[in-house]
């Protein structure tokens, strides 16, 4: 994105993943290409379906077999594709962690807390089990658990789901890591959980200087926790930008079109901007843009090639040929129409 | 707009329905003598062609209540009155179920997975003794309604439809028996926020066209907002607030409601909560806090709220916006209570 020197946390070019079978090949990841810097927090936005997650999962190789992968992925420099089995346990116990929607997928049923986040660290740092009980205290006290000398002996079915996701968020930073990774942390939690693991999750990642890639189908939790919001569709990443302007100006059409039908405080005797039709199928991508089927802007390229990436501003990218920004065509962004906007002067 | 539902017993000012003192508590597995108090003494009316606004966090009763306005499940206590009628002696659970239909949270596992959607949305006029070729025009004109061709659509089986596209199928379902009254329980959670938007439209344009009323239950407070003319808010299985969509929105009463509407995200990341409005999750429903429930939660919980579970205020006609907390009580004995 733009050519600073210091050397990004994580690099990801040109990345494409296909699952192949006999039916169908799946094109879930399209020529993807962000990056995040140290202390950084990226996230991925988009709806079901449109490959976040295997995007996130590529980060640390946790693919099925039949996944077919193109591309690079560096974190930290190194390259992720090339790594053997030794150099990818490191990797996911030290450098990168992940955290997942449902922490009972993570979690194992059988053992308590405080066993299971000793036992990762001391399986990375060989410390005793006195010292991996502190640790894990310690770090049960980080997220804000109460009576945290308690919960080391819970169950995770005895927690409650915010205390469950915060225990997960304690083993995922059991071993310092530099890199997190956030798929959904929040989706499955009530409103008022929702808020406390997200303001905790933001000052974790402030106070320990972590990058973070955020995924999420939800613009108002993007908008609460993102520096840099990477909008991706069908596949494939059609903006990216600075959280405040990305919300305030949106370039490409579909991000206006998310933004317009998000429901938040619209006028209650007019219909909601929707955008028309639904995703495509992504055994079968069109042709040539994604999203030109729904398109208000749709023009006659769009049907046959698919937009490369512009920049018309710094850190802002759009694959459009008719993005907002880009009639301006300087580095002044001009604002969307009134119609794509007027849902955020409520 | 004198449209005249032949229907229609009690006349306009007569609630479509009345639920009174409803409970429902569900024995809890392998612990004898232990209950989730689902649905715990809930009274609220349902006006004509308003849409009213369930919400609350999961596991508070919204869908146990839905359930309860049906006789889907039998209530432990309470009735319910439809326009005028006590259901269960006046008019029958059946006669109810012609005039009051749902769709469900779980929309994927509501459709019958082996048929083909139009003989599912024909379904139910068909059970209701229609010929099998006038239940099949009716689905033909119900999913054009929808907005699915039916010669396109109504071939196809659930699994060949996209998220939205099935919701479609089973607001069509619920609309081909020609109901009086809809409750909607999540009807838009499960999809995305384009094909949401879509839908919240058509439901808003089937209501005006059909003369609906819609019961509309939902945990996305943006959404209710959006939908409702009244909103009721429940905590653990009982009502804590009640109003004009409004008034609850713009000065809530209850501190669970003023926490909950604080807690959604901002949508501009230039004013971000920077502390969460409320700590801890929503307690167990087994064994609910004495008193007031949601003290456990609240930053004004005092000595009364543990004692004394506060009333829902006193229901002074249709626009009246109530809440169950003693500081709205001047006699409650609580430091806070407002000298009205
Ligand atoms: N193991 C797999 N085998 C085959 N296809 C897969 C596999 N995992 C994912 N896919 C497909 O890849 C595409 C992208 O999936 P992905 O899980 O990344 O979506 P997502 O953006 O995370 O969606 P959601 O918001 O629903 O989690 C989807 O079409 C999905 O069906
Ligand atoms: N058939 C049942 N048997 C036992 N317990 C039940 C049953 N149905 C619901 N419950 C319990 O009753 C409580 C209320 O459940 P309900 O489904 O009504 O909540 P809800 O508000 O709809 O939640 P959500 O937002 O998650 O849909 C929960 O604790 C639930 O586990
Ligand atoms: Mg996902
Ligand atoms: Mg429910």
């Amino acid at each position: 994105m733009d050519g600073s020197a210091d050397l990004p946390l994580v690099e990801v070019s040109d990345l494409s993943v296909k699952f192949v079978s006999r039916e169908a090949t799946v094109h879930a990841v399209n020529q993807v290409s962000f990056a995040a810097r140290h202390g950084e927090v990226l996230c991925i936005l988009g709806e079901s379906g449109s490959g976040k997650s295997v995007t996130l999962r590529t980060l640390m190789r946790l693919l099925p077999p039949h996944a077919r992968v193109n591309g690079g992925v560096r974190v930290n420099g190194k390259d992720v594709l090339a790594m053997g089995e030794r150099e990818l346990r490191d990797l996911r116990g030290g450098l990168v962690s992940m955290i997942f929607q449902e922490p009972m997928t993570a979690l194992d049923p059988v053992y308590t807390i405080g066993q299971q986040i000793g036992e990762t660290v001391r399986r990375h740092t060989g410390i005793d089990r006195q010292t991996a009980r502190d640790r894990a205290l310690e770090l049960l006290g980080l997220v804000r658990i109460p009576s945290a000398e308690r919960r080391l002996d819970a169950y995770p079915h005895e927690l409650s789901g915010g205390l469950r996701q915060r225990a997960m968020i304690a083993m995922a930073l059991s071993c310092n890591p530099q890199l997190l990774l956030a798929d959904e942390p929040t989706t499955a939690l009530d409103a008022t959980v929702q808020v406390q693991v997200l303001t905790l999750l933001r000052r974790l990642q402030r106070e320990l200087g972590m990058g973070m890639i955020f995924v999420t189908h939800d613009l108002g939790v993007a908008a609460e926790i993102a520096d840099t919001i990477a909008v991706m569709y069908a596949g494939r990443i059609v903006e990216v930008g600075p959280v405040a302007q990305l919300l305030q100006d949106p370039l490409h059409p579909y991000t206006a079109g998310l933004l317009a039908s998000t429901v938040h405080g619209q006028d209650r005797d007019r219909d909601i901007d929707a955008i028309p039709g639904s995703p495509p199928d992504m055994r079968r991508l069109p042709q040539g843009c994604s999203f030109a089927p729904r398109c208000p802007r749709r023009s006659a390229p769009c049907v046959t090639t698919i937009p490369e990436p512009r920049f018309p501003a710094p850190k802002r990218m759009a694959a459009c040929f008719n993005s907002a920004g880009l009639v301006s065509d300087g580095p002044d962004v001009v604002r969307p129409s009134a119609s794509d906007c007027e849902n955020r002067s409520g | 707009m004198a449209f005249i539902d032949p229907r229609d017993r009690g006349g306009p000012a007569q609630p479509m329905l009345i639920a009174r003192k409803l409970k429902k508590h569900f024995p809890v597995k392998g612990a004898r003598g232990k209950f989730v108090q689902a649905v715990d003494g809930v009274s609220f009316t349902v006006r004509k062609g308003e849409t009213l606004g369930i919400v609350g966090e999961s596991g508070c009763g919204k869908s146990t209540l839905a359930r309860l306005l049906l006789h889907l499940i039998v209530p432990d206590d309470g009735e319910l009155v439809f326009d005028g009628d006590a259901v269960g002696s006046k008019i029958a659970v059946n006669a109810l179920r012609r005039q009051v239909q749902m769709v469900f949270q779980d929309s994927h596992s509501s459709l019958n997975p082996r048929m083909p959607v139009r003989d599912s949305v024909a379904f139910g006029p068909f059970v209701q003794g229609r010929k099998k070729a006038e239940a099949r025009d009716i689905a033909r004109a119900i999913l054009g309604k929808v907005g699915l061709d039916a010669d396109l659509f109504g071939p196809r089986y659930p699994h060949e439809l996209s998220g939205g596209q099935k919701q479609r199928i089973n607001i069509a379902r619920a609309l081909a028996t020609d109901p009086r009254m809809v409750i909607l329980d999540e009807p838009v959670s499960a999809l995305d926020k384009s094909v949401e938007a879509q839908v919240l439209n058509l439901l808003r344009t089937l209501k005006r066209q059909l003369n609906l009323t819609y019961v509309f239950i939902s945990h996305d407070l943006n959404v209710v907002r959006y939908i409702s003319d009244r909103v009721l808010v429940m905590y653990l299985g009982r009502i804590i607030e009640l109003g004009p969509g409004g008034a609850i929105f713009e000065r809530p009463q209850h501190p669970y409601t003023t926490a909950l509407l604080a807690s959604r995200p901002s949508m501009d990341p230039a004013r971000r909560i920077e502390e969460p409005p409320i700590v801890g999750d929503p307690p167990n429903p087994i064994d609910p806090p004495s008193g007031c429930r949601f003290r456990t939660r609240c930053p004004f919980a005092e000595a009364v709220c543990e004692k004394v579970a506060p009333p829902l205020g006193e229901w002074l006609g249709v626009n009246s916006h109530i809440a169950a907390c003693h500081i709205l009580d001047p006699a409650s004995g609580h430091s806070k209570a407002t000298q009205a």
